[in-house]
């Protein structure tokens, strides 16, 4: 059997998102992308420069790539609705992640404007996927307001960090009804295993990859540790436990009984 | 006599010495119009009416287009 991602009434095969953002060269994206197998990619809106000529990032996401705007540089939700329907009219869909930050310091996004933003976009239409503090009650009140996933980070943004949240998203994990996938702060494959592993829907990485020494490679590393995994999720890990359970049977020993006294 | 307009165009003021429409503006920017959304004084232009839409003194433009982001 397939195993399908499903996200607002789409399937998705693979569960690596990836974020366009910050990459040296624009050509290196659809390589990049292409490696990593996504089918789902963020991108920004901004203002054109009217000045001088620019290469459209658009060029290099490949055909079958779903195309995400976020909604960053929105300080309040109102900031975010209007981007999210300029986005909308740029003509890729209506897939909006909603980033709302008022903290230019750690980037940390201000959930009860998400919230609001959530309510007012999923009425209009869109396919709202919050990027947001971890926090439970907040995010059944998204799922509440109609948000198709729910995406709380695992360090701040661009900090390759790593997945510092883990005990807060292994209790939306368990709770919350819809796709619940990590942005933001992951930093090497393992951060990204280690959210499959116990049970994140998905992971989104632009950072990790973008700021790699050969971001191709690390595209292709992430792919790899995302479906190890989601695997080793699917396969139920064994049980832990504090002190030593011999693998080898404890009979059958080349040596001589120890005599009791 | 040319008519001057004052307009701001993604926050800068700027002054113009013909009255255009935003499709010929846009045509003279060297813009690939599938790829961007025009706000015009706050309201998102259909691509249908940026060719019947005439710039006029105060008018406050937004021309946005997708980059890289995460």
């Amino acid at each position: 059997m397939k195993d399908v991602l499903n996200i607002g009434g789409r399937e998705f095969l693979n569960r690596l998102l990836v974020g366009t953002g910050k990459f040296p060269d624009k050509r290196l994206v659809k390589d990049v992308l292409e490696a990593a197998q996504t089918e789902l990619v963020t991108v920004a809106l901004r203002r054109v420069d009217i000045d001088s000529e620019q290469e459209n990032i658009l060029d290099y996401i490949p055909k079958d790539c779903l195309i995400m705007s976020n909604t960053s540089g929105a300080r309040n939700a109102d900031e975010a609705v209007r981007i999210a329907r300029l986005a909308k009219a740029c003509g890729c869909g209506n897939w909006i992640k909603i980033e709302v930050i008022s903290d230019n310091k750690y980037l940390l996004p201000d959930n009860v404007e998400t919230l609001k933003a959530t309510e007012i976009l999923t009425k209009e239409g869109f396919i709202v996927l919050p990027y947001m503090n971890p926090d439970l009650t907040i995010a059944r009140q998204l799922v509440e307001a109609g948000a198709a996933a729910v995406m709380p980070l695992g360090a701040p943004i661009g900090s390759n960090r790593g997945f510092k949240t883990e005990e807060i998203v292994k209790i939306m994990v368990k709770e919350i009804s819809v796709p619940v996938i990590v942005d933001a702060g992951l930093g090497v494959p393992s951060d990204a295993a280690k959210c499959m592993e116990m049970g994140c829907d998905a992971v989104l990485v632009n950072t990790a990859i973008a700021t790699a020494n050969d971001p191709v490679k690390m595209a292709k590393a992430f792919d790899l540790a995302v479906k190890a995994g989601r695997m080793a999720y699917i396969s139920g890990a064994g049980a832990s436990f504090e002190q030593a359970n011999a693998s080898s049977p404890l009979t059958g020993f080349l040596r001589e009984e120890m005599q009791v006294k | 006599m040319e008519y001057k307009v004052q307009i701001r165009i993604n926050g800068k003021q700027i002054n113009m010495d013909k009255v255009n429409t935003i499709l010929e503006l846009i045509q003279d920017k060297g813009l690939n119009i599938d790829r961007i959304v025009v706000e015009y004084n706050h309201q998102i232009l259909s691509k249908e009416k940026l060719a019947y839409t005439f710039i006029k003194d105060g008018d406050n433009i937004e021309i946005v287009s997708f980059v890289g982001g995460g």
